[in-house]
């Protein structure tokens, strides 16, 4: 049944890039829940849009306008946020503020810009059937680069998520170390965003976390689970989308959203009886 | 005693903040192995003097030293419990992962299993009779079961004082005693220097070889018979306090209203 999958190069690179932002997505996606950054990963994914637009008006690669507003953002979040926890409520108002204002800008450049539209639906909803053998080493450098600096910072990540005020007595670097974790996830978003698209990137930063997090209290284990939700829904919604004439990031994000459900629908009923 | 035995050593120390001295002047010496009260009305810079020997505020005149060396951020030999409410109890992290987080958390570097860390660890939930819940998510737990665990997080790397700020408030009073025996308990088996902030001096009255208090932009110390006296402390927190005695002989402070003091304005 599953024959002819993978005779195509397009599916290939599908498949090798999907699996690589699902390891980075849903690997970084745990400490965003862990932390309750999920808007402020929300936010980084979509605020890379008008910087892509603004990018392309001005005659410059979407991507560095995409890092661009990216990095800002997360040290915007990151400065407004230096004196309260990750996730309070000063730092979700100021992820608000500056995701309309986002939006608002991509608007504006939408309407200087007069090519064709397509560019910008394919930034927002993905074309991850459409890439090229660069886009996937791109994409592999990335991976491994954010990997290692999580898998090195890791332990004090979390010992400053859940913490803090321990943490910073204990000698971690409690702000520093946020504005560093916002700023890698800020890279990695941009740099995946153009490649596989806003919804998939957003999609596999949230939900993989969040099912992890409801099944298990283990660190390590919740880490784990994450990146294997991640993956699943991907190659899973890939090879639905290619035996079927539905659009990948609508399967992608109704199976991790599925999934996320099922867990919590479950856990609910088992604390009830 | 000798600067040499102390386990905390304040000289003519002071604490500024936003243009204004929390306290100054302040000279104590705490003896290793002590069981030390900090008292004092609220905003009166009790929380500065712990975070202050912690190294999160620094001096802004005149030296503090613990266990013979000038104050340090991130030193192992303090362990510390923030005033703080209660876990999210959404908060999805095991009780045993945050002991363990006392323990390395602070270190960089991918981690890897290791049996002492964990035999360690299971020996410091031991000690504070909290085995039974350690594996649920720390968010589930009970008040006096947080801060059983928070007290093991705090000795899990092999810390010599304990600065616990109001660790007994929002406890019941079962808790409060039951908490306060345990503290106890770890000072007098393992020789660790404790001086916990408190609201409410009683459930610890029983234990305190000496009282630090933080009033009026001052620091000073007494032993508890000096302080605990009803014109002491009615000077002290500048309200009526009055010191009973019990029949079977325990000190009952009473009245123990607290004031905002003037120091606390703006904040």
């Amino acid at each position: 049944m599953l024959g002819g999958l993978l005779d195509f190069h397009f599916m290939q690179n599908a498949y090798l890039a999907g699996t690589l932002v699902a390891l980075l997505a849903g690997g970084a996606g745990y400490f965003v829940v862990l932390r309750g950054q999920s808007f402020a990963a929300h936010m980084l994914s979509q605020v890379g849009f008008p910087g892509a637009a603004a990018a392309v008006l001005l005659g410059f690669s979407p991507v560095l306008g995409l890092v661009a507003f990216c990095v800002a953002a997360a040290l915007a979040i990151a400065w407004m946020g230096r004196d309260v926890e990750a996730g309070s409520r000063v730092e979700s108002a100021a992820v608000g503020t500056i995701l309309a204002f986002s939006l608002g800008l991509g608007l504006l450049f939408y309407h200087l810009y007069v090519g064709s539209a397509h560019g910008m639906f394919a930034l927002l909803f993905g074309s991850v059937l459409g890439i090229g053998d660069r886009d996937v080493a791109l994409t592999l450098a990335v991976v491994v680069a954010s990997a290692a600096v999580l898998a090195w910072a890791g332990r004090p990540l979390v010992f400053a998520s859940v913490d803090p005020d321990v943490a910073e007595a204990r000698g971690v670097p409690v702000r520093t170390l946020s504005a560093g974790f916002l700023l890698v996830l800020a890279l990695a978003v941009a740099v995946t965003v153009q490649i596989v698209g806003t919804l998939l990137v957003f999609a596999l930063l949230v939900a993989p976390g969040a099912t992890a997090l409801q099944l298990t209290a283990r660190p390590l284990l919740g880490l784990a689970v994450s990146v294997a939700v991640a993956l699943a829904v991907t190659w899973l919604g890939l090879a639905l989308a290619y035996f079927s004439d539905y659009p990948v990031g609508f399967l992608i994000t109704s199976l991790a959203f599925g999934l996320y459900a099922l867990v919590r629908a479950s856990r609910a009923v088992r604390s009830w009886a | 005693m000798s600067p040499g035995s102390s386990a905390v050593a304040l000289d003519r120390a002071a604490v500024r903040l936003d243009g204004r001295d929390v306290w100054r002047d302040a000279t104590l010496q705490v003896g290793q192995g002590e069981f030390v009260a900090v008292l004092g009305p609220n905003g009166a810079g009790k929380s500065t003097l712990l975070k202050a020997l912690l190294g999160l505020v620094p001096l802004s005149a005149g030296t503090a030293e613990v266990f013979g060396r000038p104050v340090r951020r991130g030193n192992p030999e303090i362990g510390y419990l923030p005033q703080r409410r209660r876990f999210d109890p959404d908060l999805r992290i095991r009780a045993a992962d945050l002991v363990r987080l006392g323990l390395d958390g602070a270190s960089w570097g991918v981690p890897t299993p290791s049996v002492a860390k964990r035999s360690r660890v299971a020996d410091m939930i031991a000690l504070v009779g909290a085995s039974a819940y350690a594996q649920r998510a720390i968010g589930e737990l009970s008040g006096g079961e947080q801060q059983r665990i928070l007290i093991a997080q705090a000795l899990v790397g092999g810390a010599r004082m304990l600065l616990l700020d109001e660790p007994l408030d929002s406890l019941d009073l079962n808790n409060q005693q039951a908490i306060s025996e345990l503290i106890r308990g770890v000072c007098r088996a393992e020789g660790v220097t404790v001086l916990l902030v408190a609201h409410d001096v009683n459930p610890i009255l029983p234990f305190i070889d000496r009282v630090v208090y933080v009033a009026g932009g001052h620091v000073l110390c007494g032993h508890p018979e000096e302080v605990i006296r009803t014109d002491t402390l009615t000077r002290l927190y500048g309200a009526p306090v009055e010191v009973l005695r019990t029949t079977d002989g325990r000190l009952v402070v009473v009245g123990l209203y607290e004031p905002v003091s003037h120091h606390a304005d703006g904040h």
